[in-house]
Formats: structure tokens, C-alpha cells, sequence
């Protein structure tokens, strides 16, 4: 298909905004911070090359490396949790119960919700002498303990679970519209063959929906890469810098911390190990398109 | 749509009458950037703009919520180009860099004038020069670490008022073993811990060591025996907190204190607006004080107004206005009364203050007693840094050994 010229300047002109944002904003920007990171700029960027010094500070900070270990426990966790707390949700739903648009609304409901909301909510409901274990022992149970927030050892997880109570409504409506694209047919199908049915979900079901899947998947890691306001309002990253995570390290240097150059090398190495988590990934989609 | 295309002309058009109104005065204009937007905060910045309008000019207040974003917000419109007219930063480091690219006016004329180096403390002044002139107005004094207690709760053991670590110590235990209230009110947070700690530091160990760790970055000094001692007395503290601690407010801690849930906490002196807030009186409802085993040592911090360096000619002559009547006695005084500070300048009438602040004023009076704030010793970096190893070791098990090198580890760094 061949397109005349005037078609093809009237398309470029009306893609020249985008590019030029995506040139300027993305690549630009990006371009930029790199640079930083090699340079010792402290409140004001400045051009003092320094070459890796902001790296070897970086990979001998404290912080910076419980930052990179609680977001693999919390990605890892609130990645495999949402999806399977979603996708039952989605499940309970798909059974023809009654009300199913009022249980729809109350399971999404979270997800209207910012994180800076859901992390207050959340840091009241865990702190042990407002929340949940001050009411258990209200209630005569003396030795109820839930004090997982202000343990240093089990912060982060409380971030999972406040992360997975707002985000398992998404999944839950990605994965019902995914059920509800399941053909009715094959349904009927396994109950001729008589399966039962977590058999059908597990062995039938699910195969088919990996759209749904990935589309959740990709979602959730996105916000798991971005991870900021969840922290800054349900602990402020303690007890100490427990549950810290990258890019409140990257805002906190940069604008309390005044330490441009530090700031941006944690940047460039969460871009980096970004890359290096999704660049594979292209590849082999790009090769499976290729030889299709 | 038509109506309200009608409105906003009539809206435009009442605000620009109201804009055009002063300029038979001269056409002075200052537009401040600040973080006071509490109550009483808000108060006291309004002195200034009143005391500015009264002057002549014209007052346009842009206050930004949280002081790290009201910094950011002038720091950035600064090195781009279109800086407001003055600036509020904390006395300190944090102007080093715009000094150094020559985008301050200094404010030395002003400042001989009116003679500020006679009647302020020596680190103010130290910490508003770079290179031999002046380039920020100090206009308060924040005493960092004040101790509060309920004095209800310490009668009810028979305990006095505590004036040396050694003392606060046993007044803890004391109330540890009564077993009736938290015995040290405390905000877990970062910047509370290192509070703390530098409290400690200071009224354990006293000026000498502080100025050489947090000034000097003398790394040796920070693995010293004495050291330890402070880190070993900072530690133990964390007997006397409750387990609602980490995460806490400064605030939520003060409000135990007033309750009578706690019995005690140290905190700047902004928590007097707490106890204001609640009713409660200074001397009578709770005490203050500043412990030491050394004979004292009073940690001052405070605010500065800065002014960028502009063409324009009216600009210029409304900020050395600003600079000149943020400091006169006057202003001095009633802005201290609304902000809970206590004056910079030492030669205003005291008697109008509370108790705590007029303390303030003595500990201030004495030479031996000033101790200049971690934030006009280090640069930010650093004192996030050392806050970092702080929290680590209030947080964790790490020993006294292993906090101390960790100290003298970040002092090596350079920052």
C-alpha cells in the first residue's frame, strides 16, 4: 500500500507533537539524568564529572540496598497476590450470585481510591494502639498481637497488604470481562464430559486467559516500579529505613537531601534494571512476530 | 456561558482596581514564597506583611504547604529566571549554592545599618555570611532540644524537675516503674530520631564533641569512647517508649504529654503551640528545660528569609525594605509571640514572652550556651546521611561499635 505524499507529510505532522514530546520529555529527560548521575551536582546540577562515584557510594548505601530488597519482596508478593485474590474474586462473581453489581462496586471499590489514602487508612488500621490489636484486646483478648508495622522485619509487608486490598478490584474486573469472553460452549462441553469444575477453571479456563493475565501482570508491575506514595504515607519508609523503597530514595535525594548527583544514579540503575527485566522480554515477542 | 463570560470580566476587572490601588505608593511589590500555613504560623507571617503594607508596599504572600516543596518551588524559579522577591529557607547550608552562582543580593548595607551584628549571636551571623557579607535576614530563634513534661505527672511521683541526662534517667525509671503513664512521649519518624539523638549527643557530651562531629566531620572523634557512651544513653532511651512510637506524629507525642498519658518528651520549642492550643500554661501545666551534664548547651535553629538578585530597581528596594523591618524590635517581638520562637535580636523586651520562651532568651543571653543547629554545621546531604545511620541503629539491634563506625564512615564520605 502506497500513500501519496500529501497523506504521508499530513501524517508525519500530526505524529510531530508526539514524537517531539517523546523525544524531548522521554529520551531527553532520561538522557539528562544519566548524565547527573555522573556528575557530583548537589542542590544545583552542575557539569563536575566525577565518572562512577555516585555508583560506588550507591551500592555501599545501607538504604539504598534495603530499597531494593523490600521491592522485590513487595513485587514479587503484591504481583502473585493481587492476581490470585483478583482472579477469585472474579471467579465468586462469575457463579450468577445475586447483587453481583453491588459486590462488583464494593470490590473495585479500593481502586478509586489515591495510595496516600489507602496508606493512612492502613497505618491506623495496623498500629497497635489504635488499630486492630488494640480492639482485639478491647474485646478481652489479652494476647492478641498484630504489630507488624512498627516491627522493622515485617513493615514491608504491611505495604503488601495494603497494596494488594487496592489493587485486587482491578484484577478482579480485568479477570471477570476475561471470564465473561469464555464461551458459554465450552461450558456445556465439560459438563458433558462431566469435569468438575475447578478442573475446567484450572486446566481449561485459565489457559485461555492469558491476555487477561498479562494485561493485570503488567499493570501491577508498573505500580510496583513506581511504589512511592504507599510507603511515604503508611510508614515513611521506618521503622528506621525498613520498608524504604527506590524511587522514595530517588525523590527524597533529590529534593530534601539536596544530592542531585546521588538521586539520579538510583534512577539510572532502577532504569536500568527495568530494562534489563523487560528488554528480553521484547526480544522474544519480537522474534515470535517475525517468524509468524 | 454568556453569564459567565460576564462574571469573569466583572471579576478581572474588580481585581485589577484592587491591584491598581497601591501603586500611588511607589509600586513596591514583594512577593514572598513560605511554608508557615498553620494558624499560628500564618499569624506570624502576617506581621511581616502587615508591617510591610504599613511601610508602603504591597504584600503578595505565596505560601507553599511542607517546607521541602515551598524551597524547591523558589529554588527552581530562582535558577530559572523569575525568582520571587524574598524566600524563606532554614538558617543554614541550604543557600550555599545560589550564593556561589551569584544569585543572591547580599543585605550588608542594611545589615551595618542597623547594626545586627551587636545584637544577634555570633553563629546567626556566621551562618547568614558567605564570603565576608551577609546574604540572609535571620528572624527567629528555634530551640531544637527542649524537654516538656507534665508537671502532674511528675508530682504524682514525687519526682522535680530533671536538669541532667543522669537526672531525666532516673525520673524515667521512676515512671517506668509506676507503671501509670508512657514515660517518654516519642514521634518515631527519621527526622525525630536524629532529633533526639542530637539532644543526647549535646547534653551527654556536650559542645566540644557536637561541633566537632556535626562541623568539623571529625571522623576519629566519632569512634571515641565518649561517643559510644552517648550512643549507649541514646539506645536506651527506647526502654521508655511505647510500642505506638514508630510512624508517630511530633504532634501526637506533644498531645500525650498535655493528656497526661505521657510524661515526657523532648521536641523544639514549636510544640509550645501544642500546649497553647490545649490551654495549658507554661511554668504552671508543664515545664521546660534543656538537659545537660555540662552546665548547657542550647541547640538554635531558626529561619532565614533570603533575596535573589534582581535588575529591576523597585524590586530591590522593596527586599532591603523587607530585610530592614523584619528585624526592628517591633516586628521582632510580635512575630515571636504568634511563632513560639524566640527573637533573634537580644535587646528586645522579654517580659512579653511565656516563661519557656524568656528561658530561651537566657540560655541564649550566654555565649557558653549557644550551639548552632546540625542543619547550619553540615550540608543536607550529609545530615541525611548521618539520619539514615541514625534511624538504622535506633531501629535495629546494631550495636554501639557498629553505630559508631557507621558514624565515622559518613563523616569520611565526602559530602
Amino acid at each position: 500500500m502506497r500513500l501519496s505524499l500529501s497523506t504521508r507529510v499530513s501524517a508525519i505532522s500530526a505524529l510531530l507533537p508526539a514524537l517531539l514530546v517523546m523525544l524531548v520529555v522521554y529520551i531527553g529527560a532520561t538522557g539528562w539524568t544519566v548524565w547527573m548521575s555522573l556528575t557530583n551536582s548537589r542542590m544545583l546540577p552542575n557539569n563536575n564529572f566525577v565518572g562512577l562515584r555516585q555508583y560506588e557510594s550507591l551500592l555501599s548505601n545501607d538504604r539504598w540496598l534495603t530499597s531494593v530488597h523490600n521491592i522485590v519482596i513487595y513485587g514479587v508478593l503484591f504481583v502473585s497476590l493481587a492476581l490470585a485474590i483478583g482472579f477469585l474474586l472474579a471467579v465468586a462473581i462469575d457463579q450468577r450470585v445475586r447483587a453481583e453489581d453491588t459486590i462488583r462496586s464494593i470490590y473495585l471499590y479500593p481502586y478509586s481510591m489515591s495510595f496516600v489514602v489507602t496508606g493512612l487508612v492502613w497505618q491506623w488500621l495496623l498500629n497497635p494502639t489504635l488499630g486492630i490489636q488494640h480492639v482485639l484486646r478491647g474485646w478481652g483478648f489479652a494476647g492478641a498481637t498484630f504489630d507488624w508495622i512498627v516491627r522493622p522485619e515485617t513493615a514491608i509487608y504491611c505495604l503488601v497488604i495494603a497494596g494488594v486490598w487496592q489493587a485486587s478490584g482491578l484484577v478482579m474486573a480485568i479477570m471477570l470481562a476475561g471470564l465473561r469472553g469464555i464461551d458459554d460452549e465450552i461450558w456445556k462441553a465439560a459438563r458433558v464430559d462431566g469435569l468438575p469444575k475447578w478442573r475446567v477453571y484450572v486446566s481449561i479456563v485459565i489457559p485461555m486467559m492469558g491476555a487477561s493475565f498479562a494485561t493485570a501482570a503488567v499493570l501491577l508491575s508498573t505500580a510496583v516500579v513506581r511504589l512511592y506514595d504507599l510507603s511515604v504515607a503508611m510508614t515513611n519508609g521506618g521503622p528506621g529505613i525498613a520498608s524504604e523503597v527506590p524511587a522514595k530514595f530517588v525523590m527524597d535525594h533529590l529534593f530534601e537531601r539536596a544530592n542531585i548527583g546521588l538521586a539520579t544514579a538510583a534512577a539510572t540503575t532502577m532504569l536500568l534494571t527495568v530494562i534489563a527485566v523487560v528488554a528480553p522480554y521484547l526480544y522474544w515477542r519480537a522474534r515470535k512476530e517475525a517468524a509468524r | 456561558m454568556k453569564r459567565a463570560l460576564f462574571a469573569s470580566v466583572a471579576i478581572a476587572a474588580m481585581a485589577l482596581s484592587l491591584a491598581a490601588k497601591p501603586v500611588a505608593a511607589e509600586e513596591m511589590k514583594a512577593e514572598v514564597i513560605h511554608w508557615w500555613t498553620s494558624g499560628g504560623e500564618a499569624a506570624a507571617v502576617k506581621v511581616f506583611a502587615d508591617q510591610f503594607t504599613k511601610a508602603g508596599g504591597t504584600w503578595i504572600d505565596s505560601a507553599v504547604a511542607g517546607a521541602a516543596n515551598a524551597r524547591n518551588a523558589a529554588i527552581s524559579r530562582t535558577v530559572s529566571g523569575n525568582p520571587p522577591t524574598a524566600m524563606q529557607l532554614n538558617t543554614g547550608k541550604q543557600f550555599d549554592e545560589l550564593v556561589e552562582g551569584d544569585l543572591l543580593a547580599d543585605v550588608d548595607a542594611v545589615a551595618t545599618e542597623g547594626n545586627w551584628k551587636s545584637v544577634m549571636p555570633a553563629a546567626f551571623i556566621a551562618a547568614a555570611t558567605r564570603n565576608g557579607k551577609m546574604y540572609a535576614v535571620p528572624i527567629n530563634i528555634h530551640g531544637q532540644n527542649w524537654l516538656w513534661y507534665n508537671k502532674a505527672v511528675l508530682a504524682s511521683i514525687g519526682a522535680a524537675e530533671p536538669k541532667t541526662w543522669d537526672d531525666a534517667f532516673a525520673v524515667l525509671d521512676k515512671l517506668k516503674a509506676d507503671g501509670k503513664v508512657i514515660p517518654l512521649a516519642f514521634s518515631g519518624q527519621k527526622n525525630w530520631e536524629q532529633n533526639l539523638f542530637n539532644s543526647v549527643l549535646i547534653g551527654v557530651s556536650g559542645g566540644s564533641m557536637w561541633v566537632g562531629i556535626m562541623g568539623k566531620h571529625d571522623a576519629a572523634l566519632a569512634q571515641s569512647a565518649e561517643f559510644k557512651q552517648v550512643a549507649v544513653a541514646y539506645k536506651k532511651l527506647k526502654d521508655y517508649v511505647d510500642d505506638g512510637a514508630p510512624g508517630r506524629n511530633w504532634n501526637d507525642a506533644t498531645n500525650l504529654v498535655i493528656q497526661g498519658k505521657a510524661g515526657m518528651q523532648i521536641m523544639g520549642d514549636w510544640a509550645k503551640g501544642e500546649f497553647a492550643a490545649a490551654g495549658k500554661v507554661a511554668d504552671k501545666d508543664y515545664g521546660c528545660t534543656v538537659l545537660s551534664n555540662h552546665g548547657g548547651g542550647y541547640m538554635m535553629g531558626g529561619d532565614v528569609f533570603v533575596f535573589p538578585k534582581t535588575k529591576d530597581a523597585s524590586t530591590s528596594k522593596a527586599q532591603m525594605t523587607l530585610a530592614k523591618l523584619m528585624l526592628t524590635p517591633e516586628t521582632q517581638i510580635q512575630f515571636a509571640l504568634k511563632k513560639g520562637s524566640i527573637p533573634v535580636r537580644s535587646d528586645v523586651d522579654a517580659s512579653l514572652l511565656d516563661a519557656c520562651a524568656q528561658k530561651g532568651m537566657r540560655y541564649v543571653a550566654d555565649k557558653a550556651q549557644q550551639l548552632p543547629s546540625v542543619d547550619m554545621l553540615a550540608p543536607p546531604a550529609l545530615v541525611g546521611a548521618l539520619q539514615d545511620a541514625i534511624s538504622q541503629y535506633w531501629n535495629t539491634n546494631m550495636s554501639a561499635d557498629e553505630f559508631s563506625a557507621k558514624v565515622a564512615g559518613v563523616l569520611k564520605a565526602q559530602y
